[in-house]
């Protein structure tokens, strides 16, 4: 008994492993379809920019609010350490660094995860239990290109602007807190800024590593809504996973994406 | 090879399986063009999956769908979107699109498929609601309708190309009588008046019977009868005689497979 129950759960676990091969290779022809597949009916640039506004503008309030908040913590954080050393006038450098190599790319990921992606899975995953992803095949409709391919190119589009404006709105609040608030030079703190970031280093780096998480953040997102079991807790599962697995996601492809650009090897 | 032409889609020799369980099971089902056939069989029985497989979301595991002298599972994708212009499907739940109000739900076809000016789409789907008796509702949301409206909203929509084949799952699911009725009238008015081929997917049984020119019963994976609704309510074979009349037990057994009685209610002393 014990030796079958042995065997049950390694076949478990075998079990296990396909499913997620088989779920990572239907993942792969969806997208294929998605960003491949012809156009046909019903596609056009009015889907896309309404999903911009969904997607991108609807998110400024949660990016802009956090970026500031997150700008004046670095600053607080950055001055006190900074002080002990005399280098308070390169906390404008650190804020900068940090926003722009760092969390300006990864916070608004994870941000947008939680806002966005999960909006947009338990949006696809209520056309679904609703029939209206069936009713427009039956229109003649692709929903790959006239539901999907307009929220996951709005995510692709308007990620990496919202981490611009994340690091920009966070510089600002920084600024706020080292220059308004305690006193470190104004000049410093922007002249050692302009000194120390350089264009290909930091900011083309941190686009690259926004445009990396944007397009692995929709792709979980609209994949897993169009995947789900078309209950309500089947939506609710899927919301969760978008969350959870794009998160993972952010986090891991962030240490590798750092290793390659900046790692000395 | 193709399909007859008095047919306009024919399953043959089809099976689809979920998992390991037979839903059909080289079944062979003809739907006769311009008429109205009824589909019925019990709760779970795979109407919808039938439904499924004749507009290829669903492919067979074996066998042929013809429709209109094209086999379905050998199309492509794309090609597969094109065929489907061809039909119309009114849906269980409707499957309006929540953020449209009704003329623009009706109109979206329409306005995907063809470069017809406003004015003109504005009139044909005028003309549409108008035949569902709808026309004072072309400005409401989908959750101001009750379940019948909606219905008839999604009828109309399903109208708006002129397609050649309707297919209706389960139309009268949780409806009033009145709503009954109202569908039961405008699915026999739109086949005879639009000429379309009209298959109706149903477990109501009256309703089906009273508006179909042809029934099937299908269960257990297969056809258990075809014919007239009269030569049906007066078939022999007990499976349909059962359905038919309604008996709550016969071959169809009131009791889900279960240990004995007995045996289960003393097992635990």
């Amino acid at each position: 008994m014990v030796h079958k129950s042995f065997l049950d759960r390694i076949a478990l676990f075998g079990r296990s492993g396909l499913d997620i091969i088989e779920s990572m290779g239907r993942s792969l022809i969806f997208l294929w379809h998605v960003l491949i597949g012809r156009g046909g009916a019903g596609t056009g640039l009015h889907l896309l920019v309404k999903q911009l506004y969904s997607v991108g503008v609807l998110s400024l309030a949660i990016i802009i609010v956090s970026g500031l908040f997150i700008g004046m913590v670095l600053a607080l954080q950055g001055y006190s350490i900074l002080v002990d050393f005399g280098s308070e006038q390169a906390v404008g450098q650190m804020v900068a660094l940090t926003l722009l190599r760092e969390l300006g790319p990864v916070v608004t990921a994870l941000l947008f995860a939680g806002r966005a992606g999960s909006a947009l899975t338990a949006e696809i995953g209520n056309m679904k239990s609703t029939e209206q992803l069936s009713s427009l095949e039956m229109i003649g409709v692709d929903p790959l290109k006239y539901i999907i391919a307009p929220r996951l190119w709005a995510g692709f589009i308007s990620m990496p602007l919202l981490a611009a404006i994340f690091s920009v709105v966070g510089i600002w609040g920084g600024a706020m807190v080292a220059v308004d608030w305690l006193g470190v030079y104004e000049g410093s703190y922007w002249g050692n800024m302009i000194n120390s970031v350089d264009f290909y280093d930091d900011v083309l780096n941190g686009v690259i590593k926004s445009v990396v998480f944007a397009f692995v953040v929709t792709w979980v997102a609209v994949y897993q809504g169009y995947d789900c079991e078309p209950t309500s807790e089947g939506i609710s599962r899927a919301t969760t996973r978008t969350v959870v697995y794009a998160s993972l996601a952010v986090l891991g492809l962030d240490f590798i994406l750092t290793a390659l650009m900046f790692g000395d090897f | 090879m193709s399909a007859d032409d008095a047919f306009a889609v024919e399953l043959k020799g089809v099976t689809f399986k979920r998992g390991s369980r037979k839903i059909f099971d080289n079944v062979d089902i003809r739907f006769r063009r311009g008429k109205v056939t009824g589909v019925m069989g019990p709760s779970g029985c795979g109407k919808t999956t039938l439904l499924r497989l004749m507009a290829a979301q669903l492919k067979p595991d074996k066998g042929e769908v013809w429709v209109n002298g094209q086999n379905l599972p050998s199309l492509s994708r794309s090609d597969l979107f094109d065929m489907r212009k061809q039909f119309g499907v009114l849906f269980q739940s409707g499957a309006l699109f929540t953020d449209l109000n009704v003329f623009e739900n009706v109109a979206f076809p329409l306005r995907v498929h063809t470069k017809l000016p406003e004015e003109m789409i504005r009139d044909i789907v005028l003309m549409k609601l108008q035949a569902v008796g709808l026309r004072g509702a072309i400005d409401l949301m989908p959750d101001e309708l009750s379940g019948g409206m909606k219905r008839r909203v999604a009828l109309a929509r399903a109208i708006a190309l002129d397609p050649d084949i309707l297919l209706y799952d389960e139309p009268f699911v949780g409806q009033d009588p009145i709503a009954k009725g109202v569908l039961v009238r405008l699915i026999r008015l739109l086949n005879d008046a639009l000429g379309i081929t009209s298959v109706v997917v149903s477990h109501d049984l009256a309703e089906t019977a009273s508006i179909s020119d042809y029934l099937y019963v299908v269960g257990d994976g297969q056809v258990l009868g075809q014919g007239t609704p009269d030569q049906l309510m007066n078939s022999e074979n007990p499976r349909i005689q059962q359905f038919m009349q309604g008996n709550p037990d016969g071959p169809v057994p009131f009791h889900f497979d279960a240990p004995d009685y007995r045996d289960d209610l003393l097992g635990g002393r």
